[in-house]
């Protein structure tokens, strides 16, 4: 490989060596999210991936309502916003419409597991060959912290002022083990951004999501933990901790379907 | 070209097979059924062609969506309760300036209502429908010609303007056969500009409906006014049926209309000068048309198949010209054209 004029500086300087830089396919915008928010580090990811399996040029993204509305102003590639929670029905119109480009959507909770729900599991049925990053932060985060699906039990939100209470708001929704029993879904993992290990895990879900759907397998899904320091009203380094120490208990980490390994 | 007999229903699907329609999302609702049954049966057969049965009208209206952006030629089609549905992707393809044809085949309201002919949709067609400052261009026809004929304009008029066109029929309209012949359709002209592909090597580009910047917002509401008002300045039909001696002028569109000519037939039978403005685009609304005719004509009857929408339209373009009269018959009941014509004489005695 011939080595550019950086990289032989570089190879001169040992402690100088480049081992991190912004990913290609992200636009030189600041993201608007806040401090210590998880989407960032999933944006980062998907645009590493896309670098990294060389199809920016082929893939349209569809952002949510929600945070993540303004995804174009970050992602240098075609993007197509979509009405809240239908991110899945209007994937499925590209895709259908293009089945050579690589779509995904990239949802949150609200989005993909209360308003959305009806379009996400059925696009997941039909086994369409798309790809969804579920950004499930337990929160409705743009609209000010009110109480999602995704809401812990006992976790205080705005519209759940004493904690969520079962009997009054109901459970929260599991929504990567729901669609794995469907037969349309062939990968789902459900990973984290809270730590260098579980981002480099949660780089790897993603790349293998989008190797899926370049190889024409069906629906994959990845569902990212997403520390909301904002709307939990905790520091950044707590969020962190906390999707370790309590959300995983009921949101626990690992692949929860994989059709390929399971032969 | 030979002529062929077939159902309304039936018309508008292969009319949108043949206008070079690739992308078709739907979900059952009487009394539109076989439009869907035709799409499932056929547009799987052609080249590129996509059918898919949707989950809900929300969900196969954004697919519409995304096929749009993607670059097919889409459609999505209903009836009253599932156009309500609708609504929210028919704003967002506004706000994005997607080309995309709805139909509905209106059915009796409001709510659940009936599955019988109705035209109760005519505030939610011509008012944009769905939220904030937005127009669809709705064409209603009379025959299954027209639907055949306006179907292919239907997309043309889309791309043409990038904008959603909304074809308003009802069940009656649906529901019948009749000979037709297909006419050619025009070669589809749209820039690949406004399609979303995939960036390859170029720029990345993207479609949204969110301007958070209110200034923003303003100038693409303006934006979408300006295109309105040239829509408005060209795209306006009519027909006009016995108006040259008239002295007494039924306004009404769809199935009312076509009532209304076995009406004035009757009527001018027995001595009655009375003829017929059928706007064939109910938006934009053939106002000055309609004001020139009160230059020389005092008497109006506005005839529709509900409690009077279009009548709020017609008192628009007169502006206080004239004698406004409706008679409708809402919730499904097919008027008759003896009752029609029963209204047209108490009215011409009175003139």
């Amino acid at each position: 490989m011939q080595k550019s004029h950086e990289d032989v500086h570089q190879d001169t300087s040992p402690v100088m060596k480049k081992v991190f830089s912004k990913p290609k396919f992200l636009k030189e915008n600041a993201f608007h999210y806040c401090a210590g928010c998880g989407h960032s580090i999933a944006h980062r990811l998907i645009a590493e991936v896309i670098e990294e399996l060389d199809i920016r040029g082929r893939t349209i993204g569809v952002p949510p309502a929600g945070c993540a509305v303004i995804a174009y102003n970050y992602f240098d590639i075609d993007m197509l916003e979509s009405p809240h929670g239908r991110g899945c029905a209007v994937a499925t119109g590209i895709k259908r419409t293009l089945p050579d480009r690589i779509v995904f959507s990239y949802q949150g909770d609200g989005d993909l597991a209360a308003i959305g729900t009806a379009e996400t599991f059925h696009a997941a049925n039909r086994g369409e060959n798309i790809t969804v990053l579920f950004i499930n932060n337990a929160v409705y985060g743009m609209t000010g912290g009110q109480m999602a699906p995704t809401t812990l039990l006992g976790q205080v939100s705005t519209t759940s002022p004493p904690g969520r209470d079962a009997v009054l708001d109901g459970y929260p929704i599991r929504m990567s083990e729901i669609l794995a029993h469907l037969e349309g879904t062939k990968y789902i993992e459900r990973c984290a951004v809270n730590t260098p290990a579980n981002i480099m895990k949660a780089r790897r879900a993603i790349k293998k999501a989008f190797q899926y759907q370049m190889a024409d397998a069906g629906f994959t899904l990845i569902e990212i933990l997403s520390h909301c320091p904002t709307n939990w009203k905790m520091s950044p380094i707590d969020a962190c901790r906390w999707v370790d120490e309590v959300m995983v208990k009921t949101f626990p980490l690992g692949v929860i379907k994989d059709t390929k390994a399971e032969g | 070209m030979n002529k062929v007999l077939m159902q309304g229903n039936r018309v508008i699907g292969e009319a949108a097979i043949r206008a070079g329609c690739r992308f078709y999302a739907g979900y059952p609702i009487t009394p539109q059924n076989e439009l869907t049954e035709y799409m499932a049966e056929h547009l799987r057969k052609a080249e590129g062609g996509t059918f898919i049965q949707a989950e809900s009208e929300i969900a196969a209206i954004n697919m519409v969506l995304g096929a749009s952006a993607a670059g097919a030629r889409a459609m999505t089609s209903s009836s009253s309760p599932g156009i309500s549905l609708k609504q929210e992707g028919i704003s967002s393809l506004a706000a994005d300036e997607l080309p995309a044809v709805i139909v509905n085949i209106m059915r009796g309201g409001p709510g659940l209502g009936n599955i019988l002919p109705s035209q109760g949709d005519y505030f939610q067609a011509t008012r944009g429908g769905g939220h904030g400052d937005y127009r669809t261009i709705v064409l209603a026809p009379a025959s299954v010609q027209e639907l055949a004929d306006l179907t292919m304009d239907a997309f043309a008029l889309a791309d043409q303007y990038r904008n959603p066109v909304m074809i308003l029929a009802d069940g009656m309209m649906g529901q019948m056969m009749e000979p037709l012949t297909f006419k050619k359709p025009k070669p589809r002209q749209y820039h690949e500009c406004y399609t979303l592909k995939g960036a390859g090597e170029g720029r990345s580009k993207f479609i949204r409906a969110l301007i958070l910047d209110a200034i923003r917002m303003e100038e693409h509401n303006w934006k979408l006014f300006r295109k309105y008002q040239v829509i408005t300045k060209k795209e306006i039909r009519h027909e006009t049926f016995k108006t040259e001696d008239a002295d007494l002028l039924i306004v009404a569109y769809g199935t009312a209309a076509r009532i209304a000519k076995g009406a004035i037939k009757r009527a001018r039978e027995r001595g009655i000068k009375v003829g017929l403005i059928r706007p064939i685009t109910l938006w934009p609304f053939p106002s000055e048309v309609i004001r020139k005719f009160s230059e020389t004509i005092e008497t109006f009857i506005v005839f529709e198949m509900n409690t009077g929408q279009m009548l709020e339209d017609v008192r628009l373009a007169l502006n206080g010209a004239g004698c406004v009269h409706f008679y409708g018959r809402p919730g499904g009941v097919i008027p008759t054209p003896v009752e029609l014509t029963k209204v047209i004489e108490q009215h011409a005695k009175k003139s």
